[in-house]
């Protein structure tokens, strides 16, 4: 594929370049924060933060984190940094508990966002003349209608479909030629699954070329599945509606890790025990300050999402950073011998390894020890001790290799572990420390 | 000349194994043999049983993780050397024996052994072409 851009300058900035052009921004970010936002004034003196002390890009680590609870303190409006009369829209985000968090965008965010999102459109291959079916779910969440605003900017026909009658959704697909999906990935393999239950053929009968898959977590297995059932290429984006909603980070042609743009964002990984930043190439919390929000700045929020950063340059020439797909939440992590792990990574080695079934649990108990009992596949077992043995010496290691700790590895039957829901069952937390 | 055997994955919990018989005794299932190999965590449980697809199915329905297999049962002169003779005949034809286990029950002058080997055809070849008595299916469910 040819590789195009829909702002070149600044994808292909060189990284001396963009780094002045963060630093310069973030200068504005933290000046307008300081006088327009009493929540970010009081943050800041309280830390003893003088700005005109801030004099490098890595002074940034001395101010303090953003929170998801930092959202409620001034609940509803009291991070706009804009009069409320400049801001254009709301959209919300459920939390776990009680109110939704309240996200506010200007005119200039919504086509700020909507650039990240043409942007990354392009990126994939897209052009003005594709069709886009916008399968995600319009109304408070980001989702739908930022990727709207990004795909009409590229000049794409967007077909508003939103989630859901996947008999209508089909049948607009055949009906308009739609070319590009915009859907989460379960809600993608189940209309793969309906489109081959119909005999319907991809790529004769239904001409999809791309998908773009987000707000959920999903493997490279299940890109895979995906891009075989449809026929088209699966493209991971990656957001959240504090930064504005999608287009944060997103797959360029070669699928591996996500842009990640630092002209909107500065992107720091940390570890969420510590504040501190990670080796590079470590996985660590995902932490961004947003560079070119005028209705809702906000300085290092901590995003709770897991990733780890790429090292070297990609060859698409595009040299904003990119993040791995996010591997779990910081809220997860559980530290053994003094490591940081997190139990998607168990997870990720137990999915690699035959004869493993679905379900595993994490038991920490006496001085720092780690169990993982795993569930044998019912078809693997043979009845012969010694295939069982090598099969727990592999997980053994493999999971070594990974956490850089070795676990002692139990073999349980199949069925008898807690059924994968959340950290809670998952990591069991025994030790006497 | 093959007979089956019921193989069961058997974490190391309390009263799983009991579990397991008690399964098994419900249905009616004789246990003509049994042994247990044993792991830190987890054991295998093998039987020789009298009805292996009956007692594989409600073991299944159960949610066990049972399995059937086949070995070799063989009748050995229940005098001293008797089994240490069958082993050696394998022994120097490279046969390399898994596991062997004894039946619970006797008849009369001859022990009952169940034997599995990495080539179960070789095997009864050099067992028959020895003269051992080898065991079927047929004796089994009379015993
Ligand atoms: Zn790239």
């Amino acid at each position: 594929m040819e590789t195009r851009f829909f702002n070149p300058k600044i994808e292909k900035l060189s990284p001396s370049e963009l780094r002045v052009l963060q630093f310069k921004k973030l200068k504005t970010v933290l000046r307008r924060v300081y006088q327009k936002v009493p929540f970010y004034r009081e943050k800041l003196k309280e830390a003893g933060i003088n700005l005109s002390k801030i004099k490098t890009l890595s002074d940034l680590k001395e101010l303090p984190f953003t929170t998801k609870e930092d959202l409620f303190v001034d609940y509803p409006f009291g991070l706009l940094a804009e009069p409320l009369e400049k801001v254009v829209r709301l959209h919300t985000s459920s939390g776990t508990t009680g109110k939704p968090k309240a996200i506010f965008f200007s005119k200039k965010d919504i086509w700020a966002q909507a650039e990240l999102i043409a942007r990354a459109l392009v990126m994939t291959g897209s052009t003005s003349q594709d069709i886009l079916q916008n399968s995600m779910t319009y109304g408070l969440f980001t989702g739908a209608l930022v990727m709207h605003y990004g795909a009409e900017l590229l000049g794409m026909l967007v077909i508003p479909a939103g989630p859901g009658n996947t008999e209508r959704q089909i049948e607009l697909m055949r009906t308009f030629g739609t070319t590009c999906v915009h859907m989460t990935p379960s809600y993608a393999l189940y209309v793969a699954t309906v489109i081959q239950g119909k005999g319907l053929k991809p790529g004769v009968d239904i001409k999809l070329k791309r998908a773009y898959l987000g707000a959920e977590p999903y493997s490279e297995e299940t890109r895979r599945k995906i891009e075989e059932m449809l026929k088209v290429d699966v493209y991971n984006c990656y957001g959240l509606s504090e930064m504005g909603g999608p287009g944060v980070a997103f797959e360029c042609q070669f699928k591996k890790g996500l842009h990640l743009w630092e002209d909107a964002f500065i992107a720091e990984i940390i570890d969420p025990k510590t504040g501190m930043p990670v080796k590079p190439g470590e996985v660590g919390e995902l932490v961004l300050t947003t560079l070119n929000r005028t209705a809702m700045p906000l300085i290092r929020y901590r995003t709770r999402d897991l990733t780890y950063a790429f090292e070297e340059p990609c060859p698409c020439g595009r040299t904003h950073i990119k993040i791995a797909r996010i591997i779990g939440r910081a809220d997860d992590m559980f530290i053994v011998r003094g490591v940081n792990i997190f139990p998607q990574q168990i997870e990720a080695v137990l999915m690699g390894i035959k004869g493993v079934a679905q379900n595993y649990q994490i038991i920490l108990e006496g001085l720092d020890e780690m169990i993982v009992k795993v569930e044998i596949d019912r078809d693997f077992f043979d009845g012969r001790i010694e295939r069982l043995l090598k099969l727990r010496d592999e997980i053994t290691e493999k999971l070594k290799a990974v956490i850089q700790v070795r676990p002692k590895v139990e073999l349980v039957e199949p069925g008898t572990l807690p059924v994968s829901e959340g950290k809670a069952k998952r990591v069991i937390d025994r030790r006497t420390l | 000349m093959k007979i089956k055997q019921l193989s069961v994955f058997l974490e190391n919990k309390k009263g799983r194994l009991y579990e397991v018989l008690n399964t098994l005794a419900q249905a009616n299932i004789n246990i003509r043999a049994l042994s247990i190999a044993d792991t830190s965590d987890f054991g295998i449980l093998r039987m020789i049983v009298n009805n292996p697809e009956e007692a594989k199915r409600v073991l299944d329905e159960a949610g066990f993780t049972a399995k059937i297999t086949n070995v070799i049962g063989v009748a050995v002169k229940d005098r001293p050397g008797g089994l240490a003779e069958i082993l050696k005949i394998l022994y120097e034809k490279d046969i390399n024996v898994e596991y062997v286990y004894a039946f619970v029950e006797k008849s009369g002058e001859e022990a009952l052994v169940v034997i599995r080997t990495n080539n179960l055809d070789k095997t009864i070849d050099l067992l028959k072409e020895a003269g051992v008595k080898l065991l079927d299916s047929k004796t089994l469910e009379n015993l």
